[in-house]
């Protein structure tokens, strides 16, 4: 009875000071889900511009890049927020995965260098967020560890999450599996890239915002 | 040789949570599987992740982890609720196994709901020959 109560007012407070700062909507997920396709996505709808760069090779972003003052509107509501990209979290990181793909041994290094400092801050950040959206490549086993630590400590921090299942322009892409591993959130299947279902991606945002 | 060691809860129950993030690192950084009886805060996970890529050097790539749940009962109402809570309680919520192997021997952890897959990196040692081919032919 207490926890319900602290948990209504909790909420409460946490709505009123959503609205009273600036809100921080996180793009979190594992490398190569598509976090900054879909806040490429999200700036070049509402802003007209990109916001970081892409690659194949996994972690291309190795800093939190920002976007501030985005404002969307849908059916007649409004949201404005600041888009936080995060480099993707992952659990190690070698060098040599970079040299495979083609890069230089001191190229690499420093790509592997920074890619660990990039998950650091990833982590930090956390605790900032006032709504997440966990970007995973629906291509690919959803039940991975680092999926299931990032959106446990979602949890425990009582942060609101919407699951975007990326990628579903490809013929692998099975939002379902990545629907029945989470269960209890919110889950869009989308195409980052293409610009595919945003309309719902957007919508869904509204209802979990 | 792949090493197996096993830590049970009562190891690291008394110890603050950087202590016993740091002897399971500990572990996996001397080229060690290890299988924890029980399983970490999810705030832990994230602060083992924090640490491992704090310690990623040319020796050290970071590590693979999985973490088993208890199969969660299908059976609801009170009973079970209360079942639950006082496991829950007795233990801490921290009934599970947890994983943490090194990433230089452990390349995947595969969970099912009947099996764990755990599979090792394989490393090829190309011997070098003791005399070029050509030199051999020379002695002939």
């Amino acid at each position: 009875m207490i926890d319900k109560i602290k948990d209504i007012f909790n909420n409460f407070f946490n709505k009123f000071m959503r609205k009273k700062k600036d809100m921080k909507i996180g793009l979190y997920g594992p490398p190569n889900g598509g976090k900054t396709t879909l806040a490429n996505r999200i700036c070049k709808d509402w802003i007209g511009e990109d916001m970081g760069s892409v690659s194949n090779v996994a972690h291309e972003t190795r800093e939190i890049q920002i976007k501030e003052q985005i404002n969307i509107k849908s059916k007649g509501k409004e949201l404005t927020f600041n888009l936080i990209d995060t480099p993707g979290i992952a659990t190690k990181i070698d060098y040599e995965e970079f040299i495979k793909a083609g890069m230089k041994e001191k190229e690499a290094k420093k790509r592997a260098k920074e890619a660990t400092k990039g998950v650091i801050d990833s982590i930090k950040w956390l605790d900032d967020m006032d709504i997440v959206i966990v970007v995973l490549d629906s291509t690919i086993d959803p039940y991975s560890q680092v999926n299931i630590t990032i959106i446990g400590n979602l949890q425990a921090r009582k942060i609101p999450v919407l699951i975007a299942a990326n990628k579903i322009d490809l013929k692998k892409s099975k939002i379902k599996k990545v629907e029945a591993a989470f269960p209890q959130y919110p889950v869009i299947g989308i195409s980052a890239k293409y610009g595919k279902s945003m309309d719902g991606f957007y919508d869904k945002l509204f209802e979990v915002a | 040789m792949v090493t197996l060691q096993i830590l049970p809860y009562s190891e690291i129950e008394h110890l603050a949570s950087l202590s016993r993030i740091r002897k399971i690192l500990n572990i996996a950084k001397e080229n060690k599987i290890v299988l924890i009886q029980g399983r970490l805060k999810k705030e832990e996970e994230a602060e083992l992740i924090k640490t491992t890529m704090e310690e990623i050097d040319k020796d050290f790539q970071g590590i693979e982890l999985a973490v088993i749940y208890p199969r969660e009962s299908k059976e609801e109402g009170m009973i079970s609720n209360i079942k639950n809570t006082l496991i829950n309680t007795l233990l801490g919520d921290r009934q599970g196994l947890t994983i943490v192997g090194p990433a230089s021997i452990v390349k995947q952890i595969k969970k099912d709901p009947k099996k764990i897959e755990l599979l090792t990196t394989e490393k090829r040692s190309i011997s070098k020959p003791k005399s070029k081919p050509g030199s051999a032919k020379k002695r002939k």
